[in-house]
């Protein structure tokens, strides 16, 4: 860890604290994300993990606290948002592909649009990252005609071709078919290995282990433990994670006795 | 042709004038849809609205115009209204009033639907990839409205041409009062003039309405997701 001061901080979270009238969402959160990292986010349903993504790109208004990428604040009212959005790719538990777009469409859409860049290096592109996730011969088809596990590689490859400096995966494998889980999965661990930097909302525990560099447990809105993965899920620290953690194994509830000249 | 009464159609200039009943028929229908259409547009993002008052108030209307058949709005507005306020409009003007209060009604619940049903995801998703709030609507938000709009009100748009036979019970003379005359008249020549007329007459809301509703359900099928 001693090399990430070297690092350069890309985003930074300043005792944010979010609430729907009376009811707080997030307590009081501070992190800071470098250049690189991959942050996972676990915790029980309902502890403020999705919400805190959807700050993060400005898509909830906050009632205390900053948020900054690159230095510069994140509010969804601002009128640069749309510009420090695109440092932000976000991909959705629900995909959220346009349906009257094709594939090819639905990811050219706003690097042309937002970005005005050049329509052959942004077609280019997409086709590269649509053969690297498998799916270049989808690229004329509709949302509608894809399967879940290929909703959810389009739209990651979406979210890429506007080439972010932070990705942030909200419980994208939470729609999913088990068997569509892994395609999904592995598109993610490889942007991982390729030293893309991401902020991941998952329930998929051996996932968040081989993923993360840095693991947060936030319940009840607030950050309970920030770990290494392999101290986090072998030496839980508070009763809180420990209590969160034996939820994934179940005891034998029938104890058979083994034959024995089994 | 005389024992199915078809040959009325060809005394005198019988054709011609319900094929003129039948221009009434369309020209009334053209002008109340093209009210009802814009109208029921400006209704319909006026229903979206979160006020209650807006809210209540665009219901209650929207319930009026449901349960009311539509004769008794023809009748309340032609018979009702111009004695009761001493307005002095004509049957075809009382039409178009009706008609497109009518539709307009129809219109604005179905341009309300079409614009709800755009999940609030769409336009986050759209946010999050960094289009503005204008380049979301037109991009996203536009397209797949009309494309749910389009072959519902295209439906409307037929159901409103086929209702407009009421308007005869006014005095308006449209084709199915064209038609009546005629039957009437060669009662004694030609007493079986009734099949025929009606008939053509069958023919006609056919020919008018049959293309429309081809066109909704091709655009439903190519939109359709």
């Amino acid at each position: 860890m001693a090399g990430q001061l070297l690092k350069e901080t890309l985003l930074k979270i300043d005792h944010l604290r979010k609430a729907y009238g009376d009811t707080v969402v997030l307590k009081d959160i501070s992190l800071t994300v470098h250049k690189g990292e991959v942050i996972v986010v676990i915790g029980p349903s309902g502890c403020g993990k999705s919400t805190l993504l959807r700050c993060i790109n400005g898509l909830e208004p906050i009632q205390g606290g900053s948020i900054t990428l690159q230095d510069k604040p994140i509010d969804g009212q601002s009128k640069d948002i749309a510009q420090i959005r695109q440092k932000l790719g976000m991909v959705f538990q629900n995909y959220e592909l346009f349906p009257h777009k094709t594939v090819l469409q639905n990811i050219m859409l706003a690097p042309l649009k937002v970005q005005k860049r050049d329509k052959e290096e942004v077609r280019q592109m997409a086709e590269q990252w649509l053969e690297r996730v498998g799916l270049l011969d989808k690229k004329d088809s509709y949302p509608r005609q894809l399967s879940g596990g290929q909703k959810q590689r389009v739209a990651i490859v979406r979210a890429l071709c506007m080439e972010p400096e932070i990705m942030l995966f909200d419980e994208v494998t939470a729609a999913l078919d088990p068997e569509m889980v892994r395609e999904v999965l592995d598109v993610i661990l490889a942007l991982a290995k390729a030293g893309r930097t991401m902020v991941i909302v998952t329930h998929e525990m051996s996932f968040a282990r081989a993923v993360a560099d840095r693991v947060l447990f936030l319940d009840g809105g607030e950050i309970v433990e920030e770990a290494l993965p392999e101290v986090f899920f072998d030496h839980p620290s508070t009763d809180r994670a420990k209590k969160f953690l034996s939820t994934f194994t179940y005891d034998a509830v029938r104890h058979h006795d083994v034959p024995q000249n089994y | 042709m005389e024992a199915l009464g078809i040959d009325v159609l060809f005394k005198g200039s019988n054709f011609m004038r319900l094929l003129g009943g039948l221009w009434v028929t369309v020209e009334l229908s053209l002008i109340s849809v093209a009210i009802s259409m814009v109208l029921g547009v400006l209704f319909g993002i006026i229903m979206t609205s979160k006020n209650k008052a807006v809210k209540i108030i665009s219901r209650i209307y929207l319930e009026v115009v449901r349960i009311m058949p539509q004769m008794v709005l023809l009748f309340i507005v032609f018979f009702g209204a111009t004695r009761a306020f001493d307005l002095n409009f004509s049957a075809e003007t009382a039409c178009v009033i009706v008609f497109a209060f009518w539709g307009t009604a129809e219109m604005g619940d179905l341009v309300r639907g079409a614009v709800t049903a755009i999940p609030k995801h769409q336009y986050e998703s759209s946010y999050a990839l960094g289009l503005t709030k204008s380049q979301t609507y037109y991009y996203i938000v536009i397209p797949q409205t009309l494309r749910r709009l389009i072959p519902l009100s295209i439906n409307l748009v037929t159901r409103m041409m086929k209702t407009t036979s009421l308007i005869m019970m006014i005095g308006v003379v449209e084709v199915m009062k064209v038609g009546q005359q005629i039957i009437e008249a060669n009662r004694m020549t030609s007493p079986n003039a009734a099949f025929g007329v009606y008939a053509t007459i069958f023919l006609f809301y056919f020919i008018a309405c049959w293309p429309i509703s081809l066109l909704a359900s091709k655009l439903e099928k190519k939109w359709s997701d």
